[in-house]
């Protein structure tokens, strides 16, 4: 019980700063005995993509002539998958980050890099400890903490 | 409760992102419908057997009959933006197709763009549903296919028995083991064959509206 407390808070505490939002949830809901590793699944997909996408950025970015089309294209599937698991975070610093792609605004948009990249490491951190902390409820045979 | 009628619907989804993919896979699946999953507009019309012609006369889009009806598909949902053919290019070729165009088709996208969504509408999608899809989205499709399940029966007089939509008293709707035999495409990477095996309501089956 103690332990579920602790990971009913830690969870709370995500929604509350906002790193993640209600589609987790809807995640989590879809998660049952038939498919018990779904979250975990979509979520370490959510950090392939993120990881191919932050570097695809970061090498647009580079070059000499920087073609803003292709960024606003890797920044736009980046804001789709974040959005998809619920990582609101990453998915705002999308938006802001599209806008100055718009603008061409070349100064904005790396420090729009930095800050995905921040808010995005941040997430995978906090969904990291967060299912290893449930996977340890599961395995006592407890049940998952649910936030609404 | 026998077998949800759900389970006899075909639902083929098209996404270019896994993570979507995987997602759209498993909210059909919690609503017991069978599903396929393939990664682009091509691949999805290469399993609905529309022969993409070589040189890309419009005019000429074939099917081959006996291909098509090797697994029947009683609903398409597929992603707006996707490299290549769009969702949209997608949907045209589906209303062209004078074999296809039954299907019912619904239009998945992160953005909420009116022009885009009238667009589609007006080209005879079904619905348009914002991304992430929720399960209460995936509630609106069984209307869509109880639409194109009562035409095709009658293409398909064997079937008629089926058609009665008694939803407590189905003895066996048979599981169409036979669509089995056709799957081989399925096999190939990048699509995920449905499962033919029955599945059984118990406490999955999301009661439809």
């Amino acid at each position: 019980m103690e332990m579920w407390r602790q990971v009913f808070q830690y969870k709370e505490s995500l929604f509350r700063e906002g790193i993640l939002d209600a589609q987790f949830t809807q995640l989590q809901q879809l998660q049952d005995e038939s498919n018990p590793d779904f979250v975990a699944e979509v979520v370490s997909l959510f950090f392939e993509d993120s990881e191919r996408l932050i570097n695809d950025l970061t090498r647009a970015l580079e070059q000499k002539c920087i073609d803003f089309k292709k960024v606003d294209a890797h920044v736009h599937q980046l804001k789709g998958s974040s959005s998809s698991v619920g990582a609101q975070k990453v998915k705002n610093a999308c938006i802001t980050f599209r806008n100055f792609c718009d603008e061409q605004n070349i100064e904005a948009c790396f420090s729009c890099l930095q800050l995905v990249k921040q808010e995005y490491l941040l997430v995978k951190n906090k969904l990291e400890t967060l299912l290893r902390m449930e996977q340890q409820i599961l395995a006592a045979g407890g049940a998952i903490p649910m936030i609404e | 409760m026998g077998l949800s009628t759900e389970s006899q619907f075909h639902v083929l989804a098209v996404d270019d992102s896994i993570i979507d993919r995987k997602l759209i896979e498993r909210l059909l699946k919690t609503s017991s419908y069978q599903v396929t999953t393939v990664d682009s507009g091509s691949k999805a019309l290469e399993f609905l057997g529309l022969n993409e012609d070589k040189h890309k006369d419009t005019n000429q889009l074939s099917i081959s009959p006996n291909s098509h009806q090797e697994v029947e598909v009683n609903l398409i949902i597929t992603d707006y933006c996707m490299p290549g053919m769009t969702g949209y290019d997608l949907l045209k070729k589906i209303k062209e197709s004078s074999s296809l165009r039954d299907i019912p088709v619904v239009i998945m996208s992160s953005e909420n763009v009116p022009s885009r969504i009238n667009r589609c509408l007006e080209e005879g999608a079904e619905e348009f549903f914002l991304k992430p899809v929720k399960l209460c989205d995936v509630n609106k499709l069984k209307p869509h296919m109880m639409k194109t399940k009562y035409k095709n029966n009658h293409q398909n007089p064997e079937n008629q028995e089926n058609e009665e939509i008694s939803e407590e008293i189905q003895p066996q709707p048979q599981q169409q083991q036979s669509n089995n035999n056709n799957k081989r495409k399925a096999m190939e990477d990048g699509l995920s064959p449905d499962r033919t095996r029955p599945r059984f309501a118990g406490g999955l089956t999301v009661a439809s509206n």
